[in-house]
């Protein structure tokens, strides 16, 4: 589908769902927000990692799934969750600690899951998931399933032994899973370009005899096209694809995080590449939208938002009893 | 009865599950025609084909961190180490993310994976490869841990292990793979969490695991020549442990010696021993609870250091004796 004269959507997808993505791209950005917000104002504990400037590579790469495909996810993980359909009041009560969360409370911002919608986890150990998804991939195949297992992870999660063992596995099994590494350009403050030393990530596919793709991790029309191949290659029993996700995280790597690693002209030069600002202007453009209509979905995603705080806040609260339960089946 | 040996008892185990459960599969390096570093599946990739006792890369994280994601995707794998010793290599997957998933995820999703891994020293594989790293796993709540001593006991507990929807770390042990012993052919559970008393006393318990128990055994035919009834319990599973059986026995006898292969400093016996002086057996003591364990340095090559380095029959008679003077 032409949805411009210079973009063009590979991947048979309709307006409304266009229009869908739009808004959940909001979703994550208010979710991940107001979660900063509460953050400096010390209203939630622990730490969390923000996925703000990356709403792009969540909601292209989960686009084209279905219900029964799974996703594994990291410690910034917020978005992929949201993209999966996990939806903000239950996201939003894991991270106030309650018992409604996804998790009861147990698991908090790195640990957020949903299986029953295919979302195997988030996960706060770099490259830990990786493993895992091949594990899922390797359910479909021997249970002659059809679903396709994304797994994302990010820059620095490909300097982890986990990450090579894990890819060679899923290419020497031809295994359905789809690599999405988002490259946000630094680990906690490690810089990619002083980490790796590859010009772009994709190129480690090449070592495993795999596909590997550089996206534009910014547009998510790209990372709809880029993964549309990916998950026609896995469903057909190809074996996997490595798709790098150029992007960049807007805030720091975690809440204590003063930055010093990189400068705020490079910061303004990314913000420049909104994936919000430009997926709209794409729409809009192509008549799916309007300006109007855009801001009011705009403001809906961010009613959203403030609906899973109060569901959060108005949610109880484990107790002692609850200590014990769940650390066996 | 049918006579087979421990190794036997393992492969039949499993190969008895993977008739029944199309779930079921084995994964590890070199277990296809080579039949495995100690020969445990040999002949079963020619039963079962290459999809099912899948050969894999020497990668040991990568094949742990699968076999999780395929327990929580609806599979039940076995994945075999070559020595227990690499379980370092696979302790992230296993510590943080098998373990953990459960009770992160609110009680959604379990992960019904058994990693089978052969410990212990005795056959000259030197540091890296003789290590008994049990405690480790014990202390990771979320995984169980079992440790047979014999090959009917293997037979049962594996069974056990691969029908729980948990990850279950199993010991084996090297040197046991050739002992023989009675195994019937039927399938049957040993639940998780049930000692064994592998021979009934009056004087003084011994807790003895893997290989220690049949030395444990020696040393108390040795003391029975000179009066001595010993009791030997064989915990079987490290994790759950069956505390009751431990503490009713010290309770009878008023003594203790806990004896295992791994170093004794931070070793699972410990944890037994520890257990036994908080129970109600602590007011039944006549003497000190007496640790063996193994020595405070890497295993050796040399086979007579090798020896030295773990406990061996004279030193658990000396132990025994040692609770009963102090009485």
């Amino acid at each position: 589908m032409e949805l411009t004269k210079d973009v063009k959507l590979v991947p048979d997808v309709s307006q409304e769902k266009l229009v869908d993505l739009y808004k959940q791209m909001w979703t994550i950005r208010f979710f991940d927000e107001k979660v900063d917000e509460f953050f400096a104002k010390g209203m939630i504990h622990g730490t969390t990692h923000l996925a703000v400037g990356q709403e792009a590579s969540a909601a292209g790469a989960c686009a084209l799934l279905n219900i029964e495909d799974k996703i594994t996810s990291t410690h910034r993980g917020h978005g992929h969750c949201i993209a999966k359909g996990a939806t903000a009041d239950k996201m939003m009560a894991e991270l106030f600690g309650r018992t409604t969360g996804y998790c009861k409370g147990k698991g908090g911002s790195m640990h957020i899951a949903d299986i029953d919608i295919g979302n195997l986890g988030a996960n706060g150990i770099v490259a830990g998931g990786i493993p895992l998804a091949v594990g899922s991939a390797l359910t479909a195949h021997m249970k002659k399933q059809s679903y396709v297992t994304v797994c994302f992870f990010g820059d620095g999660a490909t300097n982890e032994g986990s990450f090579h063992e894990a890819v060679n596995l899923a290419s020497i099994w031809k295994l359905p899973v789809i690599f999405v590494c988002e490259n946000n350009q630094y680990g906690m403050s490690g810089s990619v370009k002083e980490m790796v030393n590859v010009e772009h990530i994709a190129e480690r596919a090449d070592a495993y005899g795999i596909p590997g793709e550089v996206a534009d991790g910014n547009d998510i029309v790209d990372m709809m096209n880029k993964t549309h191949d990916a998950i026609e290659r896995a469903r057909s029993g190809e074996g996997p694809t490595l798709i790098e996700a150029k992007t960049y995280r807007w805030k720091g790597h975690s809440k204590s995080d003063a930055k010093k690693y990189r400068t705020r002209e490079e910061e303004q030069e990314w913000k420049a590449k909104d994936p919000i600002k430009r997926f709209k202007n794409v729409l809009v453009e192509a008549g799916i939208l309007t300006e109007e209509k855009a801001e009011e979905i705009r403001k809906d995603a961010k009613q959203e938002i403030e609906n899973a705080v109060e569901f959060a806040e108005n949610s109880p609260m484990p107790t002692e009893d609850d200590l014990l339960t769940d650390v066996y089946a | 009865m049918r006579e087979i040996t421990y190794m036997e008892a393992v492969r039949e185990a499993m190969s008895q599950e993977m008739r029944k459960n199309e779930d079921v599969f084995i994964l590890g390096e070199d277990i296809g025609v080579y039949g495995g570093a100690f020969g445990v599946t040999r002949g079963m990739i020619e039963e079962f084909g290459p999809e099912r006792v899948r050969n894999t890369p020497i990668s040991e994280s990568g094949i742990a961190g699968a076999s999780v994601g395929s327990a929580l995707t609806g599979m039940r794998p076995i994945v075999e180490l070559q020595f227990s010793d690499f379980i370092t290599i696979a302790m992230d997957q296993m510590a943080n993310q098998a373990a953990k998933i459960r009770y992160m995820y609110g009680g959604k999703g379990k992960v019904p994976m058994v990693l089978r891994t052969p410990s212990g020293s005795g056959t000259g594989a030197a540091a890296q490869h003789s290590q008994s790293l049990e405690a480790w796993v014990t202390h990771v709540p979320g995984l169980k841990v079992v440790q047979p001593s014999t090959g009917y006991d293997a037979k049962g507990l594996l069974k056990a292990a691969i029908d729980d929807d948990n990850p279950v770390i199993f010991y084996e042990h090297k040197t046991l793979y050739k002992t023989k012993s009675d195994v019937p052919e039927e399938p049957y559970s040993i639940p998780l969490g049930k000692a064994d008393v592998k021979r009934e006393g009056t004087d003084v318990t011994i807790v003895a695991t893997a290989v220690m128990v049949q030395r444990a055994l020696d040393a108390a035919a040795e003391l029975e020549n000179e009066g001595i009834s010993a009791e030997v319990i064989d915990p079987r599973t490290l994790v759950p442990l069956d505390e009751e059986t431990i503490v009713n026995s010290v309770a009878k006898t008023g003594r203790a010696v806990v004896v295992h292969e791994a170093v004794k400093r931070g070793g699972y016996g410990s944890e037994i021993a520890s257990m036994i002086a908080e129970s109600d057996a602590f007011d039944f003591l006549d003497a000190p609870i007496k640790r063996l364990g193994g020595a405070p340095s890497p295993v050796p090559y040399n086979p007579e250091l090798e020896k030295a380095h773990v406990p061996q029959v004279p030193v658990i008679i000396q132990a025994a004796k040692e609770t009963l003077i102090k009485a």
